[in-house]
């Protein structure tokens, strides 16, 4: 159903935009009290070895230290940083401190003390006896191998997920629908192709931070750069044993998570520091800790073998794929599952389909959640593989799409077989505008008058590459959100929601929800967001969940203060409830009239007073997925293989846009973030297993200078499950860049890049070994 | 050491350690309007005015700004709302860690450069690194807000 929207799907300004950009200092580390100890934290040198002793003495006569915690102070809990739902399909492979370091840079003691100085001096005096391990570097010689990087007692999986840690296994998966090697060999076009894909780092502004102090309760405060707090503090209370109402977890405004800040990072060291201390302290990562010790995009090998009949249609599809988790398992199962879930329902068409493999430990700086999400490492795969089909059958890449993708009122049984980390949930999809999208992009670029590729000058070339992609919209059955709206004096609403805003401007998002439902404006509403004492319980900023849960929980409230808000204008006119109409402002029965403001007043200070409120929850029971359709046109030097991005077109399905201008900054922040994947983010590792990517100018994120036109448009479409038509749009812009990029490499030089990022030094190799 | 200067707009006295850098004192006496992105002169978050000039404030000595201006965004709070409003409308911001920073560097363009081509906007604004957007809205918004359009 379509409304007249009046707010939602209307331009509506961040509403934190303008205090940010003059300065208003509401970050994480803004917020950490004046006097706060300093955490700085001994990284291991070795990428694997077992730490016999380790001897403080030194360190703790060093004057102003104040704590120092090693494996031999702290509680010895097995649990996983990555802040997920409980039980976590993660391992608990995990300990605060551990007898081993499995990566270079491993945490193995932290110190606090009164000032970086200090703690930095201190720490040069502790000393550690190490037994150096033999490292595995190479994932694709993890399994089996004589190292075992997990070989300690006390870990364990919560449910099964394939964990088995004396092969380095962190996780395993297979599922079958169908009989693939039957309808392989039925199809007349098969095409087998391998594709890997790098340990993207997130690189968001903010550096991850905490902060902890006790509050007059001697409670213990913790101020975090999270993206998950209701979790935080459930995983912090198990692992610390402190009850879970000794703890609260405060996030304030983020600098950009895009998954790096699921897990958690310094929060356990500053939490133990401040409970034994009795004093405020504080963990700020360097840029250097946050690229090299906390978390990566899972590098993954992924194998597809595609077959397609004479008449066009995809019949069958096999994907293997072997994902390196790093040190610890962290998402390992999970986002493993989504590189099949969220990329092979797009071609639906098939008779059989298979997806399996392995995702091993190694003693890389670990992996974990990362916006896409192992869609798109699969979609890298999947969607170059498309292209090499569609070459082979002699047919218009594009058209191919067209033939077997996703349109609306299907499904794919591959929504009930895989969900998270368990069984999925069969839908159908109510919206999908796929066709649209595709139809429109083509049209955008260009398609027929640019494909394959053009002359444009002496030495350069234009070529232009396509892919299509899909994500979701939330867990379902598992990720819930919820909201609180209470009446203010005036007419105004307090709104607080567990949602948290980590930059993509949810808060704002829930805002327009709440103003759309109860007919007012944005400025009206007063939000609070992601405090877990005072706002009510959400799962957090993952998943693609915001909009479409969080989004849903809002709606849900607001539709629930409208009601009440009625029914108590109802009483004070003294009609029955029935009768009234609200526009907002005014309640009218026949001839009665009251304005909301004095209903307020009157709840609030004369008659039966009391406070109106109302907390309303959502979970949903299917996933939406978002779709969508892009196209690259790129320029290429064909003496030294530079490119640049000339424009880039997506047409996205998202239903309702709540906030057309954010939606788009989600999508376009998105390409680029997955353009840099693609292109220019190179990660690099010594033959020691030291990550030496571990800043901006060896790691090279897209800048003003690599970008080219971005044409962003959104199809006309309305999910009926989702808050006035919405679905998620958080991840899906990321997925594209790596396949539209490397299908038009292909179509400018006729060679296939099989390894990310796509330098332009993989091209002179690939086009010289052509030749 | 004690380092006298002019902090926007009003005379200030840091006390200060001899190898201190700018964005560490300034954070360390409640001026967190600067951001710490990197600490390696590579991203953009920690910049400041000195003497009217940008000036990354994590690669500058604070011992090294005796008797200077120092200006930030506090400085410009007018033209920094200003300009929130066009990133506003092109979609621009996004978690705004950057965005005091930009504000500033936008700033000193307007007065170095005050009717820029695109290619100069974004040339100037290379150095200010953004994870959020796809940069372009920025490039869009700036553009329309020197070009006073609305």
């Amino acid at each position: 159903m379509k409304k007249n929207f009046r707010v939602v799907n209307n331009i509506t300004p961040s509403l934190d935009g303008k205090g940010l950009m003059q300065g208003r200092s509401f970050y994480t580390d803004d917020l950490a009290q004046q006097n706060s100890l300093v955490i700085k934290l001994l990284r291991s040198p070795h990428a694997f070895a077992r730490i016999k002793s380790i001897d403080v003495s030194e360190a703790e006569k060093v004057p102003g230290v104040a704590c120092i915690l090693t494996k031999d102070n702290v509680p010895h809990v097995a649990f996983t940083r990555a802040g997920q739902g409980y039980p976590e399909p993660s391992p608990h492979d995990k300990f605060i401190f551990d007898e081993y370091a499995r990566y270079v840079g491993d945490e193995v003691a932290a110190v606090a003390a009164v000032s970086e100085e200090v703690a930095l001096e201190a720490m040069k005096k502790i000393k550690v006896d190490y037994e150096v391990l033999e490292p595995v570097l190479d994932f694709e010689k993890a399994y089996e191998n004589k190292s075992v990087i997990h070989p300690e007692d006390g870990i364990h999986e919560m449910f099964p997920i394939g964990f088995d840690p004396k092969k380095n296994l962190a996780a395993s998966y297979e599922m079958e629908v169908g009989n693939v090697a039957e309808e392989l060999k039925k199809c007349d076009y098969v095409v087998e192709d391998t594709f890997y894909s790098q340990a993207q780092a997130h690189a968001m502004l903010e550096p991850h931070s905490c902060n902890a102090r006790l509050d007059e309760h001697n409670r213990l405060v913790v101020y975090s750069t999270t993206q998950t707090p209701f979790h935080m503090r459930r995983i912090m209370s198990k692992t610390l044993g402190l009850p879970v109402e000794k703890i609260r977890v405060v996030k304030p405004r983020v600098g950009g998570g895009f998954g790096g800040k699921q897990a958690f990072h310094g929060e356990m060291f500053c939490a133990l520091v401040t409970l034994r201390t009795k004093k405020p302290s504080k963990c700020v990562f360097t840029r250097e800790e946050v690229f090299g010790c906390s978390y990566t995009r899972h590098p993954m090998k992924i194998t597809l073998k595609v077959g397609a009949t004479k008449d066009g249609i995809i019949q069958a599809i096999d994907c293997r794929a072997l994902s390196d988790t790093g040190a610890y398992g962290e998402h390992a199962l999970t986002v493993f599952m989504i590189v099949g879930s969220k990329v092979l329902p797009l071609y639906n068409k098939v008779k059989a389909v298979k997806f399996g493999g392995h995702v091993v430990y190694t003693n890389h700086v670990s992996a974990g959640a990362y916006r896409g999400y192992g869609a798109i490492q699969g979609n890298y795969a999947v969607e170059s593989i498309i292209d090499e089909l569609a070459e082979k059958m002699g047919m218009d890449p594009i058209k191919l799409r067209e033939l077997n993708s996703m349109k609306e009122k299907e499904t794919s049984p591959i929504f009930e077989i895989m969900g998270e980390g368990t069984e999925g949930t069969a839908m159908i999809m109510e919206s999908c505008k796929l066709p649209y999208c595709i139809k429109r992009g083509r049209e955008l670029i260009e398609w027929d008058k640019k494909w394959p590729r053009k002359e444009v000058g002496p030495h350069k070339v234009r070529s232009v590459g396509c892919a299509i992609a899909m994500q979701g919209s939330g867990i379902p059955f598992l990720d819930m959100g919820s909201c609180t709206i209470k009446l203010n004096d005036g007419g105004s609403y307090m709104v607080t929601v567990g949602a948290t805003d980590i930059g993509q401007g949810s808060d704002t998002m829930i805002a327009q929800i709440v103003a759309e439902e109860l007919q007012t404006t944005v400025d009206k509403v007063i939000i609070y967001s992601s405090d877990t004492d005072l706002t009510p319980y959400d799962c957090g900023a993952y998943a693609s969940s915001t909009t479409y849960v969080s989004g849903n929980a809002a709606w849900n409230a607001a539709s629930k203060m409208r009601e009440r808000l009625v029914k108590e204008a109802a009483e004070y006119m003294n009609v029955k409830v029935g009768t009234v109409e609200f526009d907002g402002k005014m309640f009218t029965s026949g001839e009665k009239s009251l304005s909301l403001e004095d209903l307020a007043t009157n709840r609030l200070y004369n008659q039966d007073t009391r406070q109106i409120a109302v907390t309303e929850s959502f979970h949903g029971h299917v996933s939406p997925p978002p779709f969508m359709a892009a196209f690259g046109e790129f320029e290429f030097d064909t003496e030294t293989f530079e490119y640049k991005m000339i424009k880039y077109v997506t047409v996205t399905d998202c239903g309702t846009t709540i906030n057309p201008m954010l939606a788009k900054g989600q999508v376009e922040g998105g390409i680029i973030q997955g353009y840099g994947m693609a292109s220019s983010e190179e990660v690099i590792y010594n033959d020691k297993g030291k990550l030496l990517t571990t800043n901006f100018d060896v790691y090279h994120i897209p800048t003003r200078a690599e970008v080219g036109e971005l044409v962003t448009e959104f199809a006309d479409s309305y999910e009926p499950t989702g808050p006035f038509g919405a679905k998620s749009v958080g991840e899906i812009g990321i997925d594209t860049p790596p396949a539209v990029l490397c299908n038009a490499v292909y179509n400018a030089f006729g060679v296939r890049i099989h390894h990310l990022p796509i330098t332009p030094e993989r091209i002179f190799k690939a086009v010289k070994e052509k030749k | 050491m004690e380092v006298k200067f002019n902090l926007n707009g009003l005379d200030v006295v840091y006390y200060v350690k001899p190898g201190e850098y700018l964005l560490d004192s300034l954070r360390a006496n409640g001026v967190k309007s600067v951001k710490k992105g990197c600490n390696a002169s590579a991203c953009g978050a920690c910049t400041v005015l000195v003497d009217g000039k940008l000036t990354l404030s994590c690669s500058v000595l604070t011992a090294s700004i005796e008797g200077k201006k120092v200006m930030t965004v506090e400085s410009i709070q007018e033209e920094a709302a200003q300009l929130s409003e066009y990133f506003a409308k092109e979609g621009a911001d996004q978690c705004g860690y950057c965005s005091a920073a930009l504000a500033l560097v936008v700033h000193a363009l307007k007065e170095e450069n005050p009717h820029p081509t695109r290619q100069e906007i974004n040339d100037y604004l290379v150095g200010n690194l953004c994870r959020c957007t796809g940069l372009q809205s920025q490039g869009n918004a700036v553009e329309k807000y020197l070009g006073g359009k609305k």
